[in-house]
């Protein structure tokens, strides 16, 4: 089956001006949202969607059939769709793709959300970051009022629907679905506590519903092929876990780091991350072996060199202990990279992306920053390493310490940086601090000065 | 709709900081939401693109365009680290990613390369005024690592 594979959604990227209308009708491009507003109700495309199996491919894989069946079914006032388009999880850029290469598929896979969802505004949250990727879909939005596929009637159908961009500023916290409704909302995007649901109050307090860019892209081609199509893809239920819906349908996987032919790549949900390394995209820079490949976005940690046979589906990577599949932006690092560097990385990013609101989160991320600049500064010890695996147990939601997942973001990297590469950790130490120093100089939190490796940030040895 | 007639009748000829033409472009997107906080995020980038950056005069000028106060726009601006509320932004501003991908293909060493060339630390803009130097979290542009985004 996985040898027969035949990519939907790149299927077109290859094109020249596939971001045209011109190009995206050539393939049959609007034919699905013509039948499906023409045949349909909006309740028999969420039925589809949720016989489908498909789960959200912005990182937490929540069935998104189900999400929509919460919306309140009696509800006279506005519904909103909110796409979410603000992709900064580092080693992740499939969403990018989508939007500068195929902008159509993105928005037929919107509307018929729309439709399905009863939404008549929906708003497309673009990280500011992607200039191409606005001036495509602005372009493509354009394009598809022109012809009658967004606006008042759409295709006679009595449908109505508004799309607009909203450009984000350089907040990573926008990602998360109640931060960046806060986000449109003209707030700090600080996320709300749950309950309430978004899907019961969202978006100026209305029904909302908020999905990523390749999820409605997949969409999409659910209702073109049948969910029996999308079904046909994937990994079905583990038998041994009833909380496992399954896996289905294919998934945009970026592969980045020390790697041969970096790229994104289209291909069933369980294929081995060693396959996507090896064959997508072509092996290991420099004829290297791979230390530690990130599955999915740095949130979701580290896998060590003997776990690369992990099948990339939502529940692989758990079971080899990382939080989960993530966006399934893989990050190589090969054996020359020391995991002290990618643990400083990591928790750097977290201190700064922290939004600030929950204080486990806030100093958490930022203590266990000082901590490891402390290690790389050379003055670490042995009990540092617990010291930061007992943070790490305690910040985020699954401890249940803060609103939002981004401490758990921030925690699995360190846990598993620590519990799988402990010797390597503890050699570091050891060898940059033999004689057990303790530190009397304050090692600041924050300091763009800290670049580069440890040697250009060593304190002086009393 | 009181909102509306406030926002209406301003005198905009009053103002220092924000032009007609940014006025006019604000007042574009207030028929895409349903109040007019939301459009503060557009308009900090309007504000931005046109005077480099975001001074408390424009804040207060907005307050007045959207019939807003102007501590929930402060509360918003200080919240995002893209605008800039102290001085204006150098002509070109050059972010460097040194998020993972990036920092495994050479992102820090490209960083600290531009350092020592404008001579400026990430934040600060150069004397001539010409570059604005960032460092920045993941660009989404792994694909071609180390990432450079010039804006």
């Amino acid at each position: 089956m996985m040898e027969s594979f035949e990519p939907v959604l790149l299927a077109s990227v290859q094109k020249p001006d596939s971001h045209t209308l011109k190009v995206y009708e050539s393939a049959g491009g609007y034919q699905t949202l013509r039948r499906v507003l023409k045949e349909l109700s909006p309740s028999n495309v969420v039925e589809e969607v949720r016989i489908s199996g498909l789960r959200g491919r912005g990182g937490a894989g929540f069935p998104t059939g189900l999400k929509w069946s919460f919306l309140p079914a009696a509800h006279s006032g506005p519904i909103y769709l909110c796409v979410n388009a603000d992709e900064s999880e580092p080693g992740t850029f499939c969403n990018r793709i989508l939007m500068e290469l195929d902008p159509h598929q993105v928005l037929e896979g919107t509307i018929i959300s729309a439709y399905a969802t009863r939404s008549t505004t929906a708003y497309v949250y673009l990280r500011y970051e992607y200039p191409l990727a606005f001036r495509r879909l602005q372009n493509a939005i354009r394009e598809a009022y022109e012809a009658g596929y967004l606006g008042r009637d759409i295709l006679g159908s009595g449908f109505s629907l508004d799309v607009f961009i909203h450009r984000g500023a350089g907040a990573y916290i926008c990602g998360e679905e109640t931060g960046l409704i806060e986000s449109i909302e003209g707030k700090r995007a600080w996320p709300r506590t749950k309950p309430p649901f978004p899907a019961v109050e969202g978006l100026f307090r209305k029904p909302t519903v908020v999905n990523n860019v390749e999820t409605l892209a997949c969409v999409r081609h659910i209702m073109e092929r049948g969910a029996e199509w999308f079904r046909s893809i994937g990994v079905p239920p583990d038998p041994n876990d009833p909380r496992d819906p399954g896996s289905y349908g294919p998934k945009l996987f970026c592969v980045s780091g020390h790697v041969n032919r970096p790229g994104c790549f289209e291909a069933p949900l369980g294929v081995s991350c060693r396959r996507l390394i090896e064959e997508y995209a072509g092996g290991v820079r420099d004829g290297r072996r791979a230390k530690a490949v990130v599955p999915g976005g740095l949130s979701t940690g580290l896998l060590s060199a003997d776990e690369l046979d992990t099948p990339m589906d939502f529940s692989g990577p758990i079971k080899a202990g990382c939080l989960g599949l993530g966006t399934g932006g893989v990050i190589v690092l090969d054996e020359t990279y020391p995991i002290i560097d990618f643990l400083h990385n990591s928790c750097r990013f977290f201190a700064h992306e922290s939004c600030g609101q929950c204080t486990p989160c806030r100093e958490g991320t930022a203590w266990a920053l000082r901590i490891v600049e402390r290690i790389k500064a050379g003055r670490g010890r042995l009990v540092d390493l617990d010291l930061l695996l007992e943070i790490a147990d305690n910040i985020g939601i699954i401890p249940g310490t803060t609103i939002c997942g981004l401490a758990d973001g921030a925690a699995w990297p360190i846990k598993t940086a620590i519990r799988k590469f402990r010797a390597e950790l503890e050699d570091e130490i050891k060898r940059t601090n033999p004689k057990g120093w303790r530190s009397t100089h304050p090692v600041p939190a924050f300091s763009d000065g800290n670049i580069g490796t440890s040697k250009t940030t060593r304190l002086p040895v009393r | 709709m009181s909102e509306e007639r406030r926002t209406s009748t301003i005198e905009t000829e009053k103002f220092t900081f924000l032009s007609p033409e940014v006025v006019a472009s604000i007042r574009g997107y207030l028929p895409r939401y349903p109040n007019s906080r939301s459009v503060v995020l557009p308009a900090l980038h309007e504000i931005q693109q046109s005077l480099g950056f975001v001074p408390k005069g424009a804040v207060l000028e907005l307050a007045q365009v959207l019939g807003i106060p102007a501590p929930e726009i402060e509360d918003t601006l200080s919240f995002y680290q893209f605008f800039k509320q102290d001085r204006p932004l150098g002509k070109y501003r050059i972010w460097v990613c040194r998020s993972l991908s990036c920092a495994l293909c050479g992102g820090e060493n490209l960083l600290d390369h531009l350092r020592k060339r404008l001579n400026i630390e990430p934040g600060e803009t150069t004397v001539d005024g010409r570059f604005t130097l960032e460092a920045a979290e993941c660009l989404g542009a792994c694909e071609s690592a180390p990432a450079v985004f010039d804006q």
